[in-house]
Order: C-alpha cells, then structure tokens, then sequence
C-alpha cells in the first residue's frame, strides 16, 4: 500500500513538473523582450570602441591566439605598404642625389700637402677585422632587408615568383644568420672606440668650422672629429636598436610580448633600418670617393702622415708623443 | 559568383570546439596548428559570449598586401587562399591578419618560421583540385566538390554560417527578427567594411 501510494507521488510529482514546462516555455519563448539573454552580452563595438581590439580567452596552448579582432592590422599594412616605403625611398634616394651634387660640386677632398710618403698607423689589425665584418654583415643586412621593403615593386616583375622566392628565402637566412656577426662587430667598436668618441670642446671647434667638408678649412681633431664621432654613436646607437627589434622580430611573440609589441617592433625596425643604410652611404662615400687618403685607414691600416697632420692634427701630436710600437712611423716606398 | 563568409552567430555558440575538431581532421592539420579556434570573451562573467574564428577571408586581404613575395591570391569566390611554395615563412601576415589567421610551423623566426598555414575555406590551394599534392598542403577541397567548410556544415547549434554572404546575412537577420536579440556578425565590419543591419 505504501509502495502504491509512493508511486502514485512520483506520478504526481511527473505529472506536475511535465505541466510546468508546458505551461511555462511558451510564455518565454514568445515574450523575448521580457527576459532578454542578451542584456549584458558584451558587444563587439562597444569592445572596439573601449580598447580598440578585441580579447579573450582560448583553450588552446597558443595563447597569443586569444585575441579575435586587431583592427590595427590593416594600419599595419598600411605603413609597411605605403609609409615605410615613402620613408626608405625618400632618404634612399635623397642621400644618393645629394652625394651626387656634392660629388659635383666639391669633388674629391685631396691632401693640400700631397703625400709625405711617410705612414702612421691608424687601425691595428683588430680593429680592421671588427670593422670589415662589421660592414660586410651590414651590406647584406641591408640588402635582405630592402629585399623584404621593396622586393616585391621592384624585383617580382622581373623573374618569375618561384625564383624570386628562393632568392627571398636565401636573403632572409642570411640575414638571420648575419645579425650575429654585425651585433658582435657593435659591441667591439663600443669597447674599442668608445674612449676615443667622448664629445669634447674640439668638437665645438670643428663643427664651427664646418669640419673642413663644407669650406676648406682644416679644424683640429683628436683620433675622431666631430663628424666621426656623429657616425660612431649612430652606427652604436642605431645597430643597437636594429638587433633589440630585430631579434624581437626573430623571436617573435616571446617573453609575453604581444601583437601590438611586434608591431611596433617592426616600425621600429623598418624606420631606422632605412635611414641608417642612408647615413651608412654618405659614410662609405667620405670613406672612399669623397676623400683622397681615406681609406687607407681601413685598407691597409696606416695612412699617410700629411693626411694624418691635415685632419687630425691634435691625434698625430699625441701619436707622436708616445713611444712604443703604436706611434710608430715608417717609411713607404714612394711609387 | 558568390561571394564567400563565414558568420558566427555568438549568441548561439556554446564553446563545444567542435568546428576546431571538425577542421582539424579534415584537413589533417598538424600538430601546434589552429585553423579555427573558440575565443571566450568574459569568461565566467555574466554577458559571456564566445566565438569561433579562422580566416574570414576579408575584402582586400591585409595579409595579402604585406606579403612580400605575394603568396596570395583570392578565388573568384573571395577566397583568400595562398601557395606554400612562394611563401618564405617571414610572419608577416600574422601581424597583418585582423583575426590571427595565419599560423606556422615554427614558433621562433630563426632561418624561417615554416610554411605557413590558414583556413582553405575547405578550398585547398593552388594545385590541380583534390589531388594527393593538394591535400598534403593545404588539406581538403570541399567547396570544388561543391560542398561547404565542414567546421559550419557540423555545427551543432547552427552558429556558425558559411556561405554565400547575402543569404548568411539573410539566414543571421531572421533570426535576430525571430528572437528579438543579437550581438552582431562578429569581425563583418573589419573584415568586409559593412556590417548586417537587423
Ligand atoms: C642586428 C640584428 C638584426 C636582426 C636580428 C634582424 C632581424 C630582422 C628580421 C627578423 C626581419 C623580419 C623579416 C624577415 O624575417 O626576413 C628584419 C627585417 C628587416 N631588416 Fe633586419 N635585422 C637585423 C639588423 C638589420 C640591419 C643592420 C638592417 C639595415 C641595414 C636591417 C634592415 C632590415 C629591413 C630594411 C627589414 C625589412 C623591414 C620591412 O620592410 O618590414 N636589419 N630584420
Ligand atoms: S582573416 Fe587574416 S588571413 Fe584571412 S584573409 Fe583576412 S587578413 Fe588574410
Ligand atoms: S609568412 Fe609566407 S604568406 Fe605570410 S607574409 Fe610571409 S611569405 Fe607571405
């Protein structure tokens, strides 16, 4: 009796849950504006419009995967498309025609004392090799880098896309590979030259001057001028920039840096990239074409004495000053 | 030609991950890689909403136009699609992309990041349609068997739409109509430049 009795209430108990639903889930489906699931949903504008980008959560191991929208994408490409090109084509091109026109109307700078035939060694061997692995490494940087900025305008019209692809990829390894030796070769001339690079009161002197480039005066200088110094803190300076954002880029998303960080990694990157290979130009041109005598400093290492006395005056006096082998003088024979 | 979307109507996903499983093994997808994934916004907090998310194969792709060594081309049918043999792994399309679409082999960028890998739209690549080539790279083409991205075609609750992009737009309207609520085609605006109007 009791065993009916319990039944017949969990028949009852059946019956009035059943009619409760029945009675009920019409009522909410066809009232909506009554019990609105989506009064606190979060919307996708109002989330764009607060921070801009859209974030939550995953559950896959790739963390970065939880940010949904990153409108700043498509500025992105607008500056690696548009604006970096402006930039780069810009100081490129602006520094090649201004060397041109100072070429043509200065010339080369040559000795006013012609040669003494006599040497004095500026760069010891060490400093030469820092110098030369620098720059290699920085010319194939630059050109693997200009490959990725305007290869595709520029060298893709040319070749079919499979070759221009193997070359992209060659170019990318080596400019992978190269950053080592370049942020090595940085890190010597921080340590080797940085006592030489101090601004001091000649250099006041030397830029009122116009440092012998603009007129035809010769201003005192220590081992560096003014002008010299300029390079050696933008090459320290710059290529320190160009390996932190560079390995950022080869690592990217390490450390919990984000989308928005390897972005702006990349600006940085492209933009100083530039417009150092422009300073690196007028650098190669004052080294070379620019100034009889030069190169010699990191050719063989010893330049000539009068060239020595003409532009630095004041590192020749203390050169000479000095005894033992690195203010040694010799004689060349005169061709 | 139909112009190619997905739409995912989050007010209907509940987090199942099936389109993820469903892509994934369709397209034999490799180990580390996400085509599609399920981003949870507010997780845990009232207002909740996820949504799934691969490539939505935008109106003037931004991975398309940083891409270097132009890897990309887009089908008759709006497909973003690209071609493994081009691409050079440099990552840039990753920082591009509005969705984080592209994915790679490699997490690091040393020497290269690999081939990189998206949502085909089950469309495969550039190789003859629904050859043995075809499928090692780049996995399924359903849309030549003239069948839809099976991450949609599965979905449980129907919240995720692929499809032409009108008549998913139509499908996502009557609903809201229907219901009375929506929170939107999520990514429409930036991906497509226009939004659905309900
Ligand atoms: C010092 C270490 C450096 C590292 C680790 C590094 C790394 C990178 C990486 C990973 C990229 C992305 C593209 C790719 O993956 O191929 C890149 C791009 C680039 N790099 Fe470097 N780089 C370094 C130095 C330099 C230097 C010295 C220059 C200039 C001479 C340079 C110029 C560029 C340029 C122009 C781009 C392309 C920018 C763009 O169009 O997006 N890099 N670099
Ligand atoms: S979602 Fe990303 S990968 Fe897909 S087309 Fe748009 S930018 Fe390209
Ligand atoms: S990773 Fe490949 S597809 Fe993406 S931008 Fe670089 S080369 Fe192009």
């Amino acid at each position: 009796m009791t065993r009916l009795l319990a039944r017949l209430g969990h028949i009852l108990g059946a019956a009035v849950f059943l009619f409760t639903l029945v009675a009920v889930s019409p009522g909410w489906a066809q009232q909506p504006s009554k019990d609105n699931p989506n009064a606190s949903a979060v919307q996708e504008q109002q989330l764009l419009r607060e921070l801009n980008r859209v974030q939550g959560l995953v559950s896959i191991p790739d963390t970065k995967e939880g940010t949904l929208i990153q409108p700043q994408g498509r500025e992105w490409r607008h500056f690696h498309e548009v604006t970096l090109r402006w930039i780069g084509a810009i100081a490129l091109i602006g520094m090649v025609v201004l060397l041109a026109v100072f070429y043509l109307v200065r010339g080369s700078i040559k000795l006013a004392s012609g040669r003494a035939g006599r040497t004095i060694l500026r760069f010891d061997t060490l400093e030469r090799t820092v110098h030369w692995m620098t720059a290699v490494s920085f010319i194939i940087l630059g050109i693997s880098g200009l490959n990725i900025t305007f290869g595709k305008p520029l060298l893709l019209p040319l070749m079919d896309p499979q070759t221009f692809t193997n070359i992209s990829e060659a170019l990318k390894y080596a400019h992978n590979y190269l950053s080592f030796p370049f942020t090595i070769g940085i890190l010597f001339m921080l340590v080797m030259w940085l006592k030489d690079n101090i601004p001091d009161s000649t250099d006041v002197e030397w830029l009122k001057e116009g440092g012998g480039i603009v007129g035809h005066a010769h201003p005192p200088a220590r081992r560096f001028n003014a002008g010299q110094k300029g390079i050696f803190w933008i090459v320290v300076l710059g290529g320190a920039a160009m390996a932190i954002t560079g390995y950022v880029l080869m690592f990217p998303f390490y450390a919990g840096l984000n989308i928005a960080n390897m972005q702006a990694a990349q600006i940085v990157h492209g933009v100083v990239g530039v417009l150092f290979i422009a300073v690196i130009l007028a650098h190669i041109y004052i080294g070379t074409l620019g100034m009889e005598g030069a190169f010699e400093a990191m050719g063989s290492g010893e330049v000539d004495l009068n060239w020595a006395k003409e532009h630095h005056s004041l590192w020749v006096k203390e050169e000479m000053g000095k005894t033992g082998s690195s203010a040694h003088t010799r004689m060349t024979p005169a061709e | 030609m139909a112009r190619m979307k997905f739409l995912c109507d989050a007010d209907r996903c509940i987090e199942c991950n099936a389109c993820v499983t469903a892509c994934k093994n369709e397209n034999e997808v490799p180990w580390g890689i996400n085509r599609r994934r399920v981003v949870t916004i507010n997780d845990g907090k009232p207002g909740e909403r996820s949504v799934s998310m691969a490539c939505m194969h935008c109106t003037d792709a931004p991975c398309q136009a940083v891409c270097p060594v132009n890897a990309f081309y887009t089908t008759a049918d709006a497909v973003v699609l690209h071609s493994k043999d081009i691409c050079i792994g440099c990552g840039y399309c990753f920082y591009a992309c509005p969705f984080g679409a592209p994915q790679y082999p490699r997490v690091g960028n040393f020497g290269s990041r690999g081939k990189m890998d998206k949502c085909t739209y089950c469309a495969g690549g550039p190789e003859t349609d629904n050859t043995a080539a075809e499928y090692a790279k780049y996995g399924a083409n359903r849309l030549a068997q003239g069948k839809l991205p099976l991450c949609a075609e599965m979905c449980s609750t129907k919240s995720l739409l692929a499809g032409d992009g009108e008549i998913i737009a139509q499908i996502y309207k009557e609903r809201v109509m229907k219901r009375g609520y929506g929170s939107g085609a999520w990514g429409w605006q930036t991906a497509y430049h226009e939004t659905i109007k309900v």
